[in-house]
């Protein structure tokens, strides 16, 4: 009786999970593989082979497009890292315990408004005619507006602003279980404040630090809105490949393809990355 | 030898202030080389200030800090020779015990052979010499700790601070650990300074304990001299166990003092401390159970310090073995204990026997309060 009430709660407990796990994640990725494998020979006509993944290989730009919004989004991360570590060691060990909160919840406060209404702000902010553009303008320091829009900097800091709470948050509480007394010991036995960051703070926080690192690189390499809005066409981020090979083209196969290469390519940087940092997975999720 | 080559610690008249609240007061103190010094205080009254302060976490209000006879207000913590156990012992998880230990001579500069061989040497003399490879949360309780030595020993500090290391174990290897880190203290000959709350490990271990009090020392001695000649009221109260009675002085002589209790006991007691009891005036009384006697009615007294005697009828019998006590209901209708040995024949003292309890004038300690 006991054991079959067990059973069945732990499948009602399960379910939801699986259905999520299987429905939205498991099924549409079978169906892209499946669809990406498809090549079109005529009209309506399909054929089972690897011509969609062919014709990625022979077109540079797709390549150098996959690469770019790589490379970028690696240099957001580093960013986001570099940005956020101070700010949630400052969180997690300076701050008093009142403040603590108050500051936590700031951080929390642009998760408010969606990520279009985000990004029509800094739009606002930066295009010609914007705030800043206007108060250069007013103040006297050029004689024409500025376009601040559509280049690659204002797409990093753009996204380094979108992503940044989900750097600070897992190394707010990686940092928050690290005791005062760890610190101070690396002081009393001699260490200056580099060597007790380095050899102290840094690696007691790298489970928290990989996983920011991971979901800050793989939100940033998939994100669609904010590179389109602020680094208009010219963005060549990957998402909008993939966007153009499904809706403009209707391109489905080909749009499949490119969504398994973009996973396939983001998962290895992952990897790698876990095995430079020396970290498992497992580790990471299980400390943070 | 100079003398500031005999005190590896000195403090002079060392104050700290949180805002308008006094943790530490105008405390002195100095310690010889090579000693094992301890400071017994209850919670909350300014022990681990104290310590910060030494290894410079904090920085004193008023007051100087010598080490070596060198002032080190200006050092910054890691640059002070000091190291320190702390409570939760603060080994870094993320690195094996040979990483640990190394740490610190890293930081000193030293080549990789020296880290190599004197990580080996500190381990052994910690008796745990094969364990470099182990990771931190593979230790037992008392491995750690002496892991957390072990760590600060290897830089040669002319001061270990400790602050209540054994405060996380539990009973059996607190009792083991007292002895085993006396030993350790005698095989590095360095001197310790060790922070407890709990009077039986410092009476147990050092060579010296100050006893303090809301920030202040209330008098700094040997173990013995704590125990037998307290200069306070709260040292009598806080080190051993004793029986306390507050009362009035009615008669003052140069050989005693007759003080009536509260309860109205009538007991002969010597004056300590350094303020003089008057007629008339309001005292404390300490009297340590293992000083009264307590006898069946009836044997032979003769022997007896008699100075103060009183009959009364046994309320209970706490046995513990060799530290078996009775409770003693008195004449005056209070509660006395006093220590007795319960062999277990028919001679013990039962619950309802009457019984003579004796103790001498010298044995109860009486303070002005
Ligand atoms: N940073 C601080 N700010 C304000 N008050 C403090 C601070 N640190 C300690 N205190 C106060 O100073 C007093 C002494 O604290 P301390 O930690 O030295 O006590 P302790 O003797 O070590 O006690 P315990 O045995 O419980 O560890 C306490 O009343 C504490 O509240
Ligand atoms: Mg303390």
């Amino acid at each position: 009786m006991s054991q079959d009430t067990k059973r069945l709660s732990l499948i009602l407990l399960f379910a939801p999970f699986a259905l999520w796990i299987v429905l939205l994640i498991l099924l549409p990725h079978i169906g892209m593989v499946v669809l990406s494998l498809r090549e079109k020979v005529a009209p309506r006509v399909y054929e089972f082979g690897f011509g969609n993944y062919v014709d990625f290989m022979n077109e540079p730009i797709y390549w150098n497009t996959l690469m770019r919004t790589g490379s970028m989004s690696l240099l957001v991360t580093v960013l986001a890292l570099l940005i956020g570590f101070p700010v949630a060691y400052y969180i997690a060990k300076i701050a008093g315990k009142r403040s603590r909160g108050a500051l936590f919840l700031m951080c929390l406060i642009p998760l408010w408004v969606s990520d279009l209404i985000r990004a029509f702000g800094w739009i606002l902010l930066l295009r010609e005619t914007g705030v800043v553009s206007s108060l250069l303008v007013w103040s006297g320091m050029t004689d024409e507006g500025i376009e601040f829009l559509y280049n690659d900097v204002t797409v990093v800091v753009g996204l380094v602003y979108t992503v940044i709470l989900f750097m600070i948050v897992p190394l707010v509480s990686t940092l928050d279980g690290m005791g005062d007394d760890m610190i101070e010991a690396g002081y009393n036995l001699g260490g200056n404040s580099l060597t007790v960051l380095r050899r102290i703070i840094i690696p007691y926080a790298m489970p928290g630090i990989v996983a920011g690192c991971i979901v800050v690189f793989m939100l940033t390499s998939g994100s669609y809105l904010t590179p389109i809005l602020l680094g208009g066409k010219n963005s060549s981020w990957f998402t909008e490949q993939i966007y153009d090979q499904f809706i403009t083209r209707f391109n489905w196969e080909s749009g499949a393809a490119f969504g398994i290469l973009l996973l396939a390519f983001t998962s290895l940087v992952v990897w790698l990355g876990l095995r430079l940092s020396g970290q498992s997975l497992a580790n990471t999720v299980a400390r943070t | 030898m100079t003398d500031a080559d005999t005190y590896d610690l000195e403090c002079t008249g060392i104050s700290k202030d949180f805002g308008s609240f006094r943790a530490v007061d105008d405390v002195s103190f100095r310690i010889p080389s090579g000693t094992f010094f301890s400071i017994l205080g209850p919670s909350g009254c300014g022990k681990t200030t104290l310590m910060r302060m030494i290894a410079g976490f904090e920085d004193p209000t008023a007051g100087d800090v010598c080490i070596k006879g060198k002032s080190v207000l200006s050092v910054p913590p890691n640059k002070r020779n000091v190291k320190m156990v702390f409570q939760h012992l603060a080994l870094f998880p993320m690195m094996d015990v040979y990483e640990n230990i190394a740490y610190g001579l890293r930081c000193a500069g030293a080549t990789k052979d020296e880290i190599a061989s004197k990580v080996a040497d500190v381990l052994e003399r910690v008796a745990l010499p094969d364990l470099a490879r182990r990771e931190i949360h593979q230790l037992s309780g008392g491995q750690k700790q002496r892991i957390a030595i072990a760590r600060c020993m290897a830089l040669n500090p002319d001061v270990l601070l400790l602050d209540e290391p054994l405060g996380a174990l539990d009973l059996k290897l607190r009792e083991a650990m007292k002895i085993e880190l006396k030993l350790l203290q005698h095989q590095f000959d360095t001197t310790f300074v060790y922070i407890t709350h709990d009077q039986s490990e410092a009476l147990v271990m050092s060579d010296y304990v100050a006893v303090m009090n809301a920030g202040r020392f209330e008098q700094v001695g040997r173990p013995e001299e704590l125990y037998h000649a307290p200069q306070t009221a709260f040292v009598a109260g806080f080190v051993g166990d004793s029986n306390r009675w507050t009362g009035r002085a009615v008669e003052v002589r140069s050989d005693g003092i007759k003080v009536e209790t509260d309860a109205g006991l009538t007991v002969i007691a010597m004056a300590h401390g350094n303020e003089q009891v008057v007629e008339g005036q309001a005292v404390e009384l300490f009297v340590r159970p293992e000083f009264i006697s307590a006898t069946k009615p009836g044997t032979p007294d003769s022997d007896l310090p008699a100075d103060n005697s009183y009959t009364g009828t046994v309320d209970g019998v706490l046995f513990n073995g060799a530290n078996s006590r009775v409770l003693v209901r008195g004449p005056a209708g209070d509660l006395i204990e006093a220590d007795v040995v319960v062999t277990g024949g028919a001679d013990d003292l039962r619950e309802g026997d009457p019984v003579r309890l004796h103790w001498a004038r010298a044995q109860s300690m009486c303070f002005a309060s």
